[in-house]
């Protein structure tokens, strides 16, 4: 009776074991497929081999990428763009996310529903506007555009984001910090917010991938080539007629490592962050 | 004074983001609501004016390849197909991670990188797989499994396939991640209590697991839903721009089609105020009928 019980485990483990492998295969087969591509020599792009490291590997595109194309110029383009983005939203998240946790005020459920609904535009609803409005007021090309558009583009999510959080906070510590002689704001930005860090870092996290991933916004208001940003600049590496294979693969590893290796290293705040807001009743 | 202060506090901090949405959100919106009774396009950008329902009835009426219909149909298999598989595979990975065996952190990293890549980077790898004579899909299914090499992108159905592929790869982790969290919530002693009881594995699956993640699992589904309904950039990066011959659009696909490839301005208008009641009346349907909003507040 034991034996069989142990039996059935020892089952159940390896069954979990293939699916798990399986999909892990999946999940990595694409990244391998693009290092693969990035390393061909340029008389091999066009290859029919399934091998992950090509024969005469070679960083023939990485150097081209950095020496023979504006990669650097896009790539600046798109840090400025995200870390102003980034800043301006964990500010407004943190702050708003705050009032309508913490207090009762008119309007306060429904701005939260507002935001809400704000969910369910389509992208072109407020792209279309936007893009007439920012040709009237001369916008159009410049990068105040994208960044205000990016900047209410993640709101929503981060202001909820931030309300579920500080929902689990208890009031108690800033009313203490109110007793000892502290201002409303004061108790706020020394008592709760470094308490929200893990909050915080989440909503940072979403407002710069907004920003650095963005391809259909900015392919529409920036452009002059100067002002590109990475998805706009790789896109035409892939589009044309002639696909330049080699430059877009080591330019997608390069603008990705970055991203993933903080989206895996906060990925444990990020399961928390999202959950909490959907557990909590 | 403090009084006064408390009641002023609340509209000093929302003041900031308020005045983002209404400048970014609310104002264009109304705009777009005015647009999509207008006959505005890239010939009456300055001379525009009000004309009615024309733009909405040519949404319904208007003979065009593809109809609206369609394109409508399309969206709900996009859709549910996305969600629907986006669920049942992170469910049960999550459900293999969970359990007690070596190496799970590694899994979990490895499961959890679709998500974490550019959605951009990953449509357009996806497109590079797919080509058919160099792409590495067509080259497993000729050379491992010896069947003939699919069209992926050239025709129809079969590139619409394609962009679902790419689509349910890069959407299933943020399921398993939803999943997982609310698996780690259930207690062990439900399950104990069924061993005792001699329930089949089956048997504790329908009646413990599916009833304690649900209440986590139907906002993330929500939000799925939405989110997929209205994802452009895999659509329209993976078939680049809806080919062939715009015959692989979904509604957000198409309506920006209309506005920045034929610059219809008007028409589009009330395509996106059409979608959008789509999905509201879907939203709140969906909300009524199982209380998500409950757990949200």
């Amino acid at each position: 009776m034991r034996n069989k019980a142990y039996f059935k485990k020892q089952m159940a483990d390896a069954v979990a074991y293939l699916v798990l492998i399986i999909f892990a295969v999946i999940a990595v087969y694409p990244v391998l497929q693009v290092l693969s591509i990035s390393l061909r020599p340029g008389d091999r792009l066009l290859s029919t081999s399934l091998a992950i490291i090509p024969e005469d590997a070679t960083f023939a595109a990485y150097k081209e990428l950095f020496t023979g194309r504006p990669f650097l110029l896009w790539m600046r383009n798109s840090i400025l763009i995200s870390f102003v983005v980034t800043a301006t939203g964990v500010i407004l998240a943190a702050l708003a996310g705050y009032a309508f946790s913490r207090f009762k005020f008119r309007g306060k459920n429904f701005g939260l529903l507002s935001l809400l609904v704000t969910q369910m535009f389509p992208a072109t609803m407020l792209l279309l506007p936007m893009y007439i409005m920012l040709v009237k007021v001369g916008l159009i090309n410049t990068f105040l555009g994208v960044i205000i558009i990016y900047s209410s583009t993640a709101l929503p999510f981060c202001i909820w984001t931030m309300k579920g959080y500080y929902d689990t906070i208890p009031a108690s510590l800033e009313e203490a910090a109110r007793i000892d002689g502290c201002t409303q704001f004061a108790a706020f930005y020394k008592v709760v917010i470094p308490l929200a860090a893990p909050a915080l870092v989440i909503v940072a996290l979403f407002s710069f991938m907004t920003a650095w991933a963005e391809y259909v916004v900015a392919a529409q208001v920036l452009q002059d080539t100067g002002l590109w940003t990475l998805p706009v600049g790789l896109q035409t590496f892939q589009a044309n007629m002639s696909t330049e294979w080699g430059l877009y693969a080591a330019a997608s590893l390069i603008v990705s490592i970055p991203v993933v290796v903080l989206f895996l290293a906060l990925s444990k705040f990020l399961i928390s962050g999202l959950t909490l807001g959907s557990v909590k009743g | 004074m403090l009084e006064n202060n408390r009641k002023l506090f609340p509209y000093i901090l929302i003041l900031p983001a308020a005045l983002v949405m209404i400048g970014v959100v609310f104002y264009p919106f109304i705009y777009n609501v005015v647009l999509s009774f207008s006959n505005m396009s890239l010939r009456n950008f300055r001379e525009w004016q009000i004309i009615g329902l024309d733009q909405y009835y040519k949404v319904f009426f208007e003979p065009s390849e593809p109809s609206f219909y369609t394109i409508f149909l399309k969206t709900m298999i996009w859709t549910v197909a996305n969600v629907t598989f986006h669920v049942v595979i992170g469910v049960m990975l999550a459900m293999m991670l969970n359990r007690q065996i070596k190496g799970k952190s590694v899994f979990r990293t490895l499961l959890i990188l679709p998500w974490a890549i550019p959605q951009y980077i990953v449509a357009l790898t996806w497109r590079g797989m797919f080509n058919y004579e160099y792409g590495s899909i067509n080259l497993i299914i000729t050379k491992y499994l010896g069947l003939p090499a699919v069209e992926w992108l050239r025709s129809p159905t079969e590139a619409f396939l394609a962009v679902i592929l790419t689509n349910i790869w890069l959407g299933f982790p943020f399921m398993m991640v939803i999943a997982l969290g609310g698996l780690q919530s259930i207690s062990h002693e439900f399950y104990e209590a069924a061993d005792i009881d001699g329930a089949s594995a089956w048997q504790k699956f329908k009646n413990i697991t599916i009833p304690l993640l649900r209440p986590v699992m139907i906002p993330a589904i929500t939000l799925g839903i939405i989110w997929t309904f209205n994802n452009i950039n895999v659509i329209w990066l993976v078939t680049n721009g809806g080919e062939p011959a715009d015959q692989t659009h979904i509604l957000v696909s198409y309506v920006y089609r209309a506005a920045f490839g034929l610059y219809r301005y008007g028409y589009a208008a009330a395509l996106s105020m059409v979608i959008f009641f789509i999905l509201l009346i879907f939203s709140l349907t969906f909300m009524k009928k199982t209380q998500a909003t409950k757990a949200a507040y």
